[in-house]
């Protein structure tokens, strides 16, 4: 009896006893799946294109191989360095500046003892985070508008010229990404707060029975607390540093100050979309894509090996 | 000495968060002020906290531009369908992912978190949509953006905590997994449904990348299309005052923020009743799952 079930049981291989066991869970995940295959996954193999001189009439297999031709073209073409250039920049300006912008709030807002400041601060300075980039590119161009504008109404108030800051290259990185820390700040402090409620208040204690000042007590015991959260938060975005948001910087950038706010996506979509140029554009898209990878895996590797906080 | 050093770095502090604060909402308050204002105050640059001289004359302009008017609709129902399936999809997939025991678990686990590190790019992705068709349609607006990798890790993290011996009774009373999971799971967890749902919906309502990449015609321009159209390209002129329908002078600038808080209003409407919500499901996403 229990031989012949066991028997029964070896004759169904192992993989399709769990499929049949799991099919409900499967058939639930499938439309999931189908997702990412069509709209993330085919667009990957899409990049062969950037190989091929992609004939809208012909598609995409029967296209004629070209090779490395167009990254040649990008590599050597004189926009190179300066979409380069403005797009490392950009990255890195925003990464310096709007990365410690939310761990420095969530501090302040974990000194507050008035519960009623704390909370206040918080509502109001989520907001931002689910206004459209249109409505804040938006606002950005009116309330800066040399003649209408609120900014200039002020410097002008002030015994100051007006500057018309959207059509001066030398302002576009200033305002997008303070323009960034602003919408973004808020809703970004909210895993930093959770990593600090999770902190043991016991180490406050000993900390304090050890004689330490709040102060002493933030660099001892709060800052090594979050310190994963901020790793892994840090190598996400270091991901970014090449990727950033296209939406915004395509809204407030103009040809007047292509100087230093064209950055690759924005070309991309002009080159792409714009002139045909397919691709040319899938070529700076694998380009971006492959160093962006390299970054997080770099980053990923640095901090596993010094920190032992790491994404994978 | 320590004390007066402690209370000073709190004041400090804490107009320091007033400031930011105030950062944050006088904006709106600015704009809501200058587009109740009547034309010579606006003019003048008078309007700095509350309205002068109340009127509600560019939003009369702005309620009745047809443009407006179609992109309300659009918005409407891009976020209606959109968050639906995408609610739906994401859903399912959530569920099915959080059994761990699940045949292929992880192949599908990493498959799906590789996508949040490298992505095909803007031509691929356009490539592919116009492929099966979707330029210019109400699915070019839905499907390409329908799963987001990370809504769909803070719902897995969440059905993760659902209590097994709950789903093990339903089991035994002769349930499947699907119904289990309509029965069962989607009563008791009402709460994620209704936080990623806002999630989906607002991010559906900003959208303008896959407006701007996948839709040509006018008659299918969402809010975000039509906002930019009429104030970044300024299509509403470019002289300071403008005349609209004859001899009705309107300030440029009020009739741009009427359509700015037109086009956001909704959103701060609701924003109030539904912040505690989104609070708690971006804490649920820095949870590692």
């Amino acid at each position: 009896m229990e031989r012949s079930k066991a028997a029964a049981a070896r004759r169904t291989p192992r993989p399709i006893r769990k499929l049949n066991k799991d099919k409900y869970l499967l058939l639930m995940v499938l439309p999931c799946l189908i997702y990412y295959l069509v709209f993330r996954y085919a667009p990957m193999f899409g990049l062969v294109i950037s190989f091929k001189n992609y004939n809208l009439f012909k598609g995409v297999w029967a296209s004629p191989w070209v090779g490395f031709k167009y990254y040649h073209t990008f590599l050597n073409s004189p926009d190179f360095v300066d979409l380069l250039r403005n797009t490392i920049l950009l990255g890195v300006t925003k990464l310096v500046f709007s990365f410690p912008a939310p761990i420095l709030l969530a501090l302040m807002l974990n000194e507050v003892t008035v519960s009623f400041l704390k909370r206040f601060v918080q509502t109001v300075s989520y907001l931002p985070h689910f206004i459209s980039n249109v409505v804040v590119a938006s606002m950005v161009l009116t309330f800066l508008s040399p003649s209408t504008g609120i900014v200039n109404h002020w410097l002008k108030g002030l015994g100051f010229h007006a500057v018309n800051f959207m059509s001066e290259p030398g302002w576009f990185r200033p305002v997008y990404v303070l323009s960034e820390i602003w919408q973004h700040v808020g809703w970004e402090t909210i895993i930093y707060l959770a990593a600090l409620t999770a902190i043991d208040p016991l180490l406050y204690e000993a900390a304090r029975i050890d004689g330490a000042n709040r102060w002493r007590q933030t660099l001892s015991v709060t800052l090594p607390g979050i310190a994963p959260t901020i790793i892994i938060l840090f190598i996400f975005n270091i991901g970014d540093v090449l990727d950033i948001g296209f939406e915004k910087v395509f809204l407030l950038a103009s040809p007047a100050i292509y100087s230093t706010a064209d950055i690759i996506s924005t070309y991309v979509y002009r080159v792409g979309l714009g002139q045909g140029n397919y691709s040319y554009a899938a070529s700076i898209d694998l380009f971006t894509s492959i160093i962006s990878l390299i970054f997080v895996c770099t980053a990923n590797y640095l901090a596993r090996k010094f920190s032992d906080n790491s994404i994978w | 000495m320590r004390n007066v050093r402690l209370s000073i770095m709190s004041l400090v502090i804490g107009l320091v968060l007033l400031a930011l604060a105030v950062s944050m909402i006088y904006p709106f308050l600015y704009m809501i002020s200058v587009s109740l204002s009547s034309d010579k105050y606006v003019i003048k640059g008078a309007v700095s906290l509350l309205p002068r001289g109340l009127s509600f004359k560019v939003y009369d302009i702005v309620l009745h531009d047809p443009r407006i008017y179609s992109a309300y609709r659009n918005t409407f129902l891009y976020v209606l369908l959109g968050t639906a399936l995408s609610l739906t999809v994401t859903s399912l997939g959530a569920y099915a992912l959080s059994k761990k025991s699940m045949l292929l678990h992880s192949t599908f686990t990493y498959l799906i978190v590789f996508t949040m590190f490298f992505n095909g790019g803007m031509i691929p992705t356009f490539l592919v949509v116009r492929g099966l068709g979707l330029i210019d349609s109400i699915w070019g607006m839905v499907l390409p953006t329908a799963v987001s990798t990370w809504n769909l890790i803070i719902m897995r993290t969440f059905f993760a905590g659902f209590p097994t011996e709950l789903e093990e009774s339903g089991k035994i009373d002769g349930l499947n997994d699907i119904q289990v999971f309509y029965y069962l799971v989607i009563p008791t967890t009402k709460a994620i449904f209704a936080t990623i749902g806002l999630f989906y919906a607002v991010s559906i309502w900003n959208n303008f990348y896959s407006a701007l990449l996948y839709l040509r015609s006018q008659d299918h321009f969402p809010l975000q299309v039509v906002l930019r159209n009429i104030i970044l390209e300024g299509q509403v002129r470019s002289t300071n005052v403008t005349s609209v329908g004859g001899d009705q002078l309107v300030v440029e600038e009020s009739l741009k923020y009427a359509v700015i808080m037109v086009s956001t209003l909704p959103i701060l409407l609701v924003y109030p009743f539904l912040q505690k919500y989104f609070v708690k499901g971006a804490m649920i996403g820095s949870i590692k799952g």
